[in-house]
């Protein structure tokens, strides 16, 4: 399991893509926004919880597809299936690979982009506690809708189609949590109900994208 | 005719979107049963 | 005799074959007498005509959550018993299930601009349904996605069980958000609230109408998908030999 691990992250490193695409596309995001609402320091305080907790999302999104497409392209993923490691245990390594490749930079300089959009000083550390919490499960929502559409041609659209609705419970609660961080109320309650999705998803996510695979490869 | 009130077209609208689509979902299933009905029938009695 | 028999596809043809007109019969007359009853009640002393929305709304958003709970029902047949009709029943649901969902979110919108003063509110129901249209269309389009026949049953059975949590976890999620945004907003439209006689009737027909329609619409795509998995099937024996 460390050896897949360690593969997979040497991989994303080397090919280069997969590591600073999606920052650089959460900062690009977070510029644009200002540009699309007016640069008023108050409009933009007021919905910098949401831009940030959705631009995390989308960044997220991008490097799915990449997450089986190339084991998948060249075999590598048969052979995985065919290893004693159960395919279970395989996706969840995955999963944890574009997490630690996509999810947790994210998570690191997010507050850098609060910055910018004039996040309250309050909310920032519910604003990396949130997504911490949060962005775990946006990776293994996206392994199980990744290991749907591998074996699809143009399966990248679709893959957004179907995960995006996943991936409203998460949005919801992380979002609340920095909202109510920044105004001053207790985020506690949607803190904990972002903390059970992403512990039941982590849990039981891995035995439906495996079964999806199982699908894909037969 | 009946009183619609100053509302007539929100609710003659909304009846005619619905209607409009729900003869949309019939027609379309109606037509691909007869599409598949047909094309089976051909194949069958050819071969 | 049990309900497995209707598995078999050459059963399930000739039972629902002789089924069909009568339901359809029955969904025609439910219908149009529902609609027409209902659009014939008095107006509201509050909402005047557009009461008569209510008839077209509430039997299609019932429609719509009871069409994926019918999609989830079959998908766990086909994971579990393998059963081929059960899956083309789920896959033929699903575009009768968008469309009452759409039915619903339209009339809503119609009703809410004159009621509410606006098109869309960001109410915990409507927001639910729109997720429920998204989840529609996400399945819909796995199905088309996916070449051969088995493996997109599976793929969409495994999606459909997951949408499904999903979709419920996102009810009370949203539930949960909007009441974070402004407290106590009285935008509810439950059904039989207060509902006097006169309304109750008619929506009752108009339920039973849509219930028929969707049964009769979803053995009608059951069965036009069975006749081309059949020709398929003879199609790709023929290249065989």
């Amino acid at each position: 399991m460390k050896a897949l691990l360690w593969r997979d992250l040497r991989l994303a490193v080397r090919a280069g893509g997969g590591f600073g695409l999606a920052l650089a596309f959460f900062l690009i995001l977070c510029t644009l926004v200002p540009f699309g609402v007016g640069p008023e320091g108050g409009t933009l305080a007021r919905i910098a919880p949401g831009i940030l907790w959705v631009g995390a999302l989308l960044s997220c999104l991008l490097s799915l597809d990449r997450i089986f497409a190339l084991d998948h392209e060249d075999g590598s993923l048969d052979l995985l299936a065919t290893a004693p490691l159960p395919l279970e245990g395989v996706v969840a390594i995955k999963a944890l690979a574009h997490w630690l490749v996509t999810g947790l930079p994210l998570v690191i300089f997010a507050p850098v982009l609060g910055l910018l959009l004039h996040l309250p000083g309050p909310a920032y550390p519910w604003l990396v506690l949130s997504l911490a919490l949060g962005t775990p499960a946006l990776s293994v929502l996206g392994a199980f809708g990744a290991a749907v559409t591998v074996g699809l041609r143009r399966g990248g659209l679709l893959l957004s189609l179907l995960v995006l609705p996943l991936y409203v419970p998460t949005l919801i609660f992380g979002a609340e949590a920095v909202r109510r961080g920044a105004i001053g109320a207790d985020p506690g309650t949607p803190l904990l109900f972002l903390a059970a999705i992403t512990l039941a998803v982590l849990a039981l996510m891995p035995f439906a994208s495996a079964a999806a695979l199982r699908v894909n490869l037969r | 005719m009946i009183e619609l009130g100053k509302y007539a077209g929100t609710v003659l609208g909304a009846y005619g979107i619905s209607l409009l689509l729900l003869l949309g979902i019939v027609g379309q299933s109606l037509r691909a049963n007869a599409r598949a009905r047909r094309e089976l029938e051909e194949h069958e009695g050819r071969g | 005799m049990s309900i497995w028999e209707y598995a078999n596809p050459v059963k399930f043809m000739r039972a629902s074959g002789a089924v069909l007109p009568w339901v359809a019969g029955g969904a025609v007359v439910c219908c149009v007498a529902g609609l027409a009853w209902g659009f014939l009640t008095p107006q509201d002393y509050r909402q005047g005509a557009t009461v008569k929305i209510i008839f077209l709304h509430v039997p299609a958003a019932l429609m719509a959550i009871n069409g994926w709970l019918m999609m989830l029902v079959m998908s766990l047949i086909w994971l579990v018993r393998r059963h081929h009709v059960s899956a083309l029943a789920a896959k033929a649901a699903a575009p009768v299930g968008a469309v009452m969902t759409l039915i619903a979110l339209i009339t809503g919108a119609i009703w809410g601009q004159p009621m509410w003063g606006t098109w869309w509110e960001w109410d915990p129901r409507l927001t639910s349904f729109l997720i429920l249209f998204l989840f529609y269309l996400g399945y819909i389009a796995l199905w088309a996605a996916v070449e051969d026949a088995d493996s997109a049953a599976d793929l969409t059975g495994v999606l459909c069980l997951v949408g499904s949590v999903f979709a419920l976890l996102s009810r009370y999620a949203v539930n949960f958000w909007n009441q974070g945004l402004h407290q106590g907003a009285s935008l509810s439209v439950a059904p039989g609230e207060r509902m006097s006689a006169v309304y109750k009737y008619p929506l009752y027909l108009s339920m039973l109408g849509f219930f028929l329609l969707f049964l009769a619409l979803v053995l009608l795509r059951t069965r036009t998908e069975i006749r081309r998995r059949r020709l398929a099937a003879l199609l790709a024996r023929e290249n065989r030999a």
